[in-house]
């Protein structure tokens, strides 16, 4: 069995729910606390990007930017400059949306430590529609030479994944959603960034989720389990670097991939595991996500079931995808 | 920085970076003119007076902070450097060359003593605007400060107009901008191109304190940067007014010399015309 530990509540018919921006919102307070170096930039969204909490802490620390994403992270690269580690918040359509040239020029090519937090991201944003549900930043931001990218499963692993890129000294994105989502991890649950964990083991495909998307994922392998198929669930929180060693391990002992991201899958997460497993382990791989499309007004959960991102709709996919590929599977 | 230099010795750095300029550009075959001929005085007044640095120390943790916004004029601040002692002049000629620190763009990483990396325009000010914040609100450095240097075809950009907001709002008393107020840009003339004017009113209204000065006037360059530091409850910007290819009579007004290198013999001629030269740029000449 995988020794990474789950949360007791998952499968229950209420789990335990919060947004993966709330668990920024908590960590950046802690970085702050441990750190006089981090400081805190927002685009006019504070309380939507759960900045407010470091703001209330350290009303000297926090900068209001306004609503100019270009200005948010050149002023951010300026006071990296001057020793600080900044976190930049807006949405992710708006940064790196908007201003994906200024990361790329002040803060990735030179080499800057500041870190993007694109919250929204996602079509779960719901009602606002496609204008505001970025499904491109996966893709944006892990084409930069220098630029880490970290998407959590839930509010606690965010929380985590704040206070290790607080200290990473790296340029860093961090991708939140805006909808609370079941909180799978546990305190004690570990998280490193580019380290990818096997959530539950199985023979017959791996199934291989980013942030969110991970919890779809267990419970989708639980539905397959009744069909008698085995699945086995690998969270990769973060997507650059990706584990590279956890991810073809998986591979090579079921021989067969799917991905699952709510993201477009073209150059995204699935692009990233695509790219990995042509090169190092040719394996017959299926992208779950947006597929070269953008989204639109809807509830949130009637968007991730329309859109074929729920377990539920998830499941006859990854079956359909096994039977397909039965005549040439290799086994592990 | 070392001893106080005379204006007529500040005249004569102009003069050498200048030339430093013409050898650079037409070793690396490619490369702009106009902008770095026309801020030669401006950087000679800020490498050789204006600023605190230490060439052999560049992070020095009392320095000023200089950052170049429109990262294509970089030459005139690489000839700068050199001649400031942060590297060898012979390097020089290893502009834009595989290999080389001295990139076609100046990469922070590449090259220690430059503050950031620049060439896509519109974003040194909002960069220089963190470090003044910095300086002004978290370190409590009243001391010192931080200079940037924009083109004026680069004021197109919107990002220049976040950062004079933002600046405004917070009363940046450290941050110092200069406008090297050419008129040119590389489809034609600002005022054809992309109307800047009113100018001045534009960055007063932006919560500035405005100066113009004759960019090829060294003490009037260094006399409005010491009214600048003088200025404490808002940033400075100092519009200098200079001529693109100031120095080299062929170059001079043309935007044609924009992104263009001195060929062989248009260097050596350029180069005899700034020898002549030596000490004849100031007011009203």
């Amino acid at each position: 069995m995988s020794s990474y530990p789950l949360r007791d509540d998952i499968f229950s018919e209420k789990p335990t729910e919060e947004p993966t921006r709330a668990g920024f919102g908590r960590g950046l307070k802690k970085a702050g606390e441990a750190d006089e170096r981090v400081v805190a930039l927002c685009a006019d969204l504070t309380e939507s990007t759960q900045m407010h909490h470091f703001k209330a802490a350290f009303p000297e620390r926090y900068i209001e930017i306004g609503v100019a994403e270009q200005n948010l992270v050149t002023v951010a690269s300026g006071l990296a400059r001057a020793g600080k580690i900044p976190f930049t918040s807006s949405y992710a359509a708006f940064s790196p949306g908007r201003n994906w040239e200024q990361i790329r020029t002040t803060i990735t090519l030179n080499e800057q430590p500041v870190k993007i937090i694109g919250s929204h991201a996602g079509v779960s944003v719901g009602p606002d529609g496609a204008t505001h549900q970025m499904l491109e930043d996966i893709a944006l931001m892990r084409v930069l030479p220098h630029m880490v990218v970290v998407v959590p499963g839930d509010s606690v692993e965010a929380e985590k994944a704040t206070l290790a890129i607080a200290q990473n000294g790296e340029p860093s994105y961090l991708r939140l959603a805006r909808e609370k989502t079941p909180v799978f991890s546990t305190d004690d649950s570990p998280f490193t960034i580019g380290t990818a964990y096997v959530l539950r083991e199985g023979r017959d495909v791996t199934l291989c989720g980013t942030g969110t998307m991970t919890f779809q994922l267990l419970k989708a392998a639980q539905l397959l389990e009744q069909q008698g198929v085995s699945a086995e669930v690998v969270h990769v929180p973060t997507v650059k670097p990706l584990d590279e060693t956890v991810i073809l391990a998986s591979a090579r002992k079921t021989g067969r991939v799917v991905t699952a991201e709510e993201a477009q899958i073209a150059a995204g997460f699935g692009g990233a595991v695509a790219e990995l497993l042509s090169e190092k382990l040719p394996t017959p791989l299926k992208r779950i996500g947006m597929l070269d499309r953008f989204g639109e007004s809807g509830q949130p959960n009637e968007l991730l079931d329309y859109f074929g991102l729920n377990a539920e709709k998830m499941k006859p996919v990854i079956q359909e995808f096994i039977n397909a590929t039965s005549q040439y599977h290799r086994e592990g | 920085m070392g001893q106080q230099l005379t204006v007529s010795q500040l005249e004569a750095k102009a003069n050498t970076i200048r030339q430093d300029i013409i050898t650079m550009l037409e070793a690396a075959g490619s490369g702009h003119s106009a902008g770095p001929l026309g801020l030669s005085d401006i950087f000679a007044a800020l490498y050789f007076d204006i600023m605190n640095y230490d060439a052999k120390n560049p992070d020095w943790e009392k320095r000023d902070y200089f950052f170049l916004s429109n990262g294509h004029t970089v030459p005139v601040q690489y000839a700068a450097m050199a001649e400031a002692g942060f590297f060898e002049k012979a390097e020089l000629q290893t502009l834009r060359k595989l290999g080389s620190r001295l990139q076609g763009h100046p990469e922070r990483t590449k090259l220690p003593g430059l503050e950031n990396t620049s060439g896509p325009l519109g974003s040194g000010l909002s960069q220089a605007s963190g470090v003044a914040y910095a300086l002004q609100y978290l370190d409590r450095e009243p001391h010192r400060f931080v200079y940037t240097v924009m083109g004026d075809g680069e004021l197109n950009e919107g990002n220049i107009w976040e950062a004079a907001m933002f600046a405004g709002k917070y009363k940046l008393a450290q941050l110092i901008g200069f406008i090297d107020r050419n008129n040119i840009q590389i489809d034609g003339n600002t005022e054809d191109v992309m109307p800047l004017e009113d100018l001045r009113g534009k960055w007063e209204s932006f919560g500035w304190h405005v100066q113009e000065v004759d960019g090829h006037n060294i003490e009037s360059i260094i006399d409005a940067a010491s009214m600048a530091r003088a200025i404490s409850n808002k940033p400075s910007v100092i519009i200098a007014h200079t001529i693109p290819g100031k120095g080299v009579d062929f170059m001079e007004y043309d935007y044609h010399w924009h992104g263009a290198p001195p060929n062989h013999e248009q260097a050596k001629e350029a180069l005899t015309k700034l020898r002549t030269l030596n000490g004849k740029i100031k007011a009203g000449e």
